[in-house]
């Protein structure tokens, strides 16, 4: 198996299925039916794009791996998502930053892994491009919406941002695996993006009145597995059922 | 015109306004938003289409609660699709019930204060996996039996919006079908899992149909207005005919021991429906009622600053717009 590739796809692809499944959270609690509709379409992109990959990956491991013992079936500290994504929705705030933090990473990502030597890794960047830009402009309105909305909405928006600042920087990690694959012309170098990310976010903050958080304290160890205390219960909630019920088709 | 002339003269005109309005029915001509139609006409479009709109985004609660629990992608990922697109449907129906001239807020503030009504299916806890699948084959099978009719129903906007509905519906049950046919040919385990959940839904289903033709107050007004085309017995009886069949197929006994063919009839025979645990649910007593009133009101209290602050934007762009386009 080739394992720097195994890893770097999971790498990928757990963002995906762990913002995914905090936006499936919230499905019939959103504050107006539109909004509804739109986290659970994010959702279901992003579920879209982890399937795509978890297959490849299924390919590569072999030994009778699925997409499904892939998401289901590693242990915690196996998974590799950034700590962002798996960050609770403590209010539609706290939501709207999370996935905007996320989704403007994931778009410059997906603009440079599209060139990817790797061809069904290219493939599904081409196809995930489409939808990260639609999240992208549904989260960033948002930004700007409660920012620039009520003085209420406005503290709220803050200190969501303020609240997940922590988290950025890790996107800009390099894992080895990466680091390897990067030299091939396969992975990206995600240490490229951090400018034009930085950029983009403290523009859009800015529009929507709010001030850019001035810690240089970050916080890391997704990329590592080594997560927060919130992926315990997220994964014991999304495991339940292939864990009660191993070895079964559904 | 003397006063008693005018009179006279309204009552003429409002009275061919209905005679005109009973004939494009009879003749089956739509009624638009425009047209003129019976106060009665609209009130009772307006509970129907609203009471349908509810439905839907209530209906969202029991699934949504198995979303982050599916147990593969491919489910997991078809399950979201399904909630979206009910909510979906959600839209459409306001959409068509604000054409009677009330607005979609009003519509949710009489959901929220019991007021109006949505399914009662909706009241039953999804305890296991298997109640997706039962959902979609059950609970989605009865209420195309019940929808497919409205869409040639009398009022335009809500025709349209059903011909929609009913196409994804169809889709959903074949998915619901699906589940209980993997689960079928699954393990012991998961094939008592699916039996377990027809148990549960089986006798709520036959109960969307709405009460007896006997208990049915709205029947024959409705059937007048084409917003019925059969009475809620003779749906029943189309549905059970219908699904006994795909039970059969799925290798699950319907748990009513009063279940039979009926060689003279050429219709299943069925036990009496519980009509006392029906009025307890449809009376807000069912077994979720509580929870899933609080999680609409909650989810609406709780999205108050999110909706006032998306309005403070939208008018501090508005009045940007405007100083800009005096500056020009």
């Amino acid at each position: 198996m080739k394992t720097t590739l195994y890893n770097y796809i999971l790498e990928l692809a757990d963002n995906c299925l762990i913002a995914g499944q905090r936006l499936g959270e919230l499905c019939g609690h959103g504050p107006s039916l539109e909004t509804d509709i739109a986290c659970t379409n994010i959702s279901l992109d992003l579920f879209g794009q982890t399937r795509s990959y978890f297959q490849y990956a299924a390919d590569i491991k072999g030994e009778g791996a699925t997409e499904d013992s892939i998401a289901f079936l590693r242990y915690e500290r196996e998974y590799k998502n950034v700590l962002l994504v798996e960050q609770p929705n403590r209010d539609f705030a706290y939501t709207v930053a999370r996935q905007y933090l996320f989704d403007v990473f994931h778009l410059l990502l997906l603009e440079k892994l599209q060139f990817s030597q790797d061809m069904t890794l290219s493939a599904i960047a081409k196809k995930s491009i489409k939808e990260v830009s639609y999240h992208v402009r549904f989260t960033g309105d948002w930004i700007k919406r409660l920012g620039d909305g009520t003085e209420e909405s406005y503290a709220k928006m803050q200190a969501a941002i303020d609240g997940l600042w922590t988290y950025t920087n890790e996107l800009f990690e390099v894992t080895e695996d990466a680091k390897v694959l990067a030299e091939e012309g396969i992975a990206i170098d995600v240490s490229t993006l951090k400018d034009a990310y930085y950029e983009k976010v403290t523009s859009l903050l800015e529009e929507a009145t709010l001030t850019v958080p001035e810690s240089n304290y970050f916080q890391k160890g997704g990329k590592a597995g080594i997560h927060t205390e919130h992926m315990g219960y997220l994964l014991a909630d999304m495991q339940y059922m292939q864990r009660a019920y191993p070895n079964m088709k559904w | 015109m003397s006063e008693a002339q005018l009179k006279n003269l309204g009552a003429e005109r409002s009275r061919s306004l209905e005679e005109i309005f009973e004939q494009r029915i009879a003749n089956d001509q739509k009624i638009e938003p425009k047209d003129w139609m019976p106060e009665k006409y609209r009130k009772t479009h307006i509970r129907q289409i609203s009471q349908h709109a509810h439905s839907e985004i209530v209906g969202m609660l029991p699934e949504g609660n198995w979303i982050t629990r599916a147990p593969s992608l491919r489910r997991k990922v078809a399950l979201l699709a399904k909630v979206q697109d009910e909510a979906g449907h959600g839209l459409y129906l306001y959409s068509a019930c604000e054409t009677l001239g009330i607005s979609r807020n009003e519509l949710y503030e009489q959901l929220h204060s019991g007021k109006a009504k949505y399914s009662s299916i909706f009241n039953y806890p999804t305890v296991t996996w298997a109640d997706m699948g039962a959902i979609g084959w059950l609970v989605d099978g009865a209420a195309i039996i019940n929808q497919v009719p409205l869409c040639n129903t009398s009022y335009g906007p809500y025709a349209r919006a059903m011909i929609r509905v009913c196409k994804e519906e169809s889709f959903h049950q074949r998915q619901g079908f699906e589940i209980m046919m993997t689960l079928c040919n699954g393990t012991e385990v998961q094939k008592q899992m699916a039996q377990d959940a027809l148990n549960r839904w089986w006798w709520p289903s036959l109960m969307m149909l709405g009460p007896t033709d006997a208990e049915s107050v709205h029947t024959a007004q409705s059937m007048k207005w084409k917003l019925k085309r059969k009475t809620n017995d003779e749906l029943r009886q189309q549905f059970i005919d219908q699904t006994v069949p795909q039970a059969d197929i799925l290798g699950l006994t319907v748990p009513d021991p009063d279940l039979k063919w009926n060689e003279e009839t050429g219709h299943y025979d069925f036990g009496e429906i519980d009509w006392d645990e029906f009025w307890q649910v449809v009376k807000g007593h069912g077994p979720c009622n509580k929870e899933r009133m609080n999680a609409r009101v909650g989810a609406w209290e709780e999205g108050t600053w999110v909706r006032d602050a998306a309005m403070a934007y939208a008018e501090k762009q508005q009045i940007k717009k405007e100083n800009s386009a005096k500056a020009v």
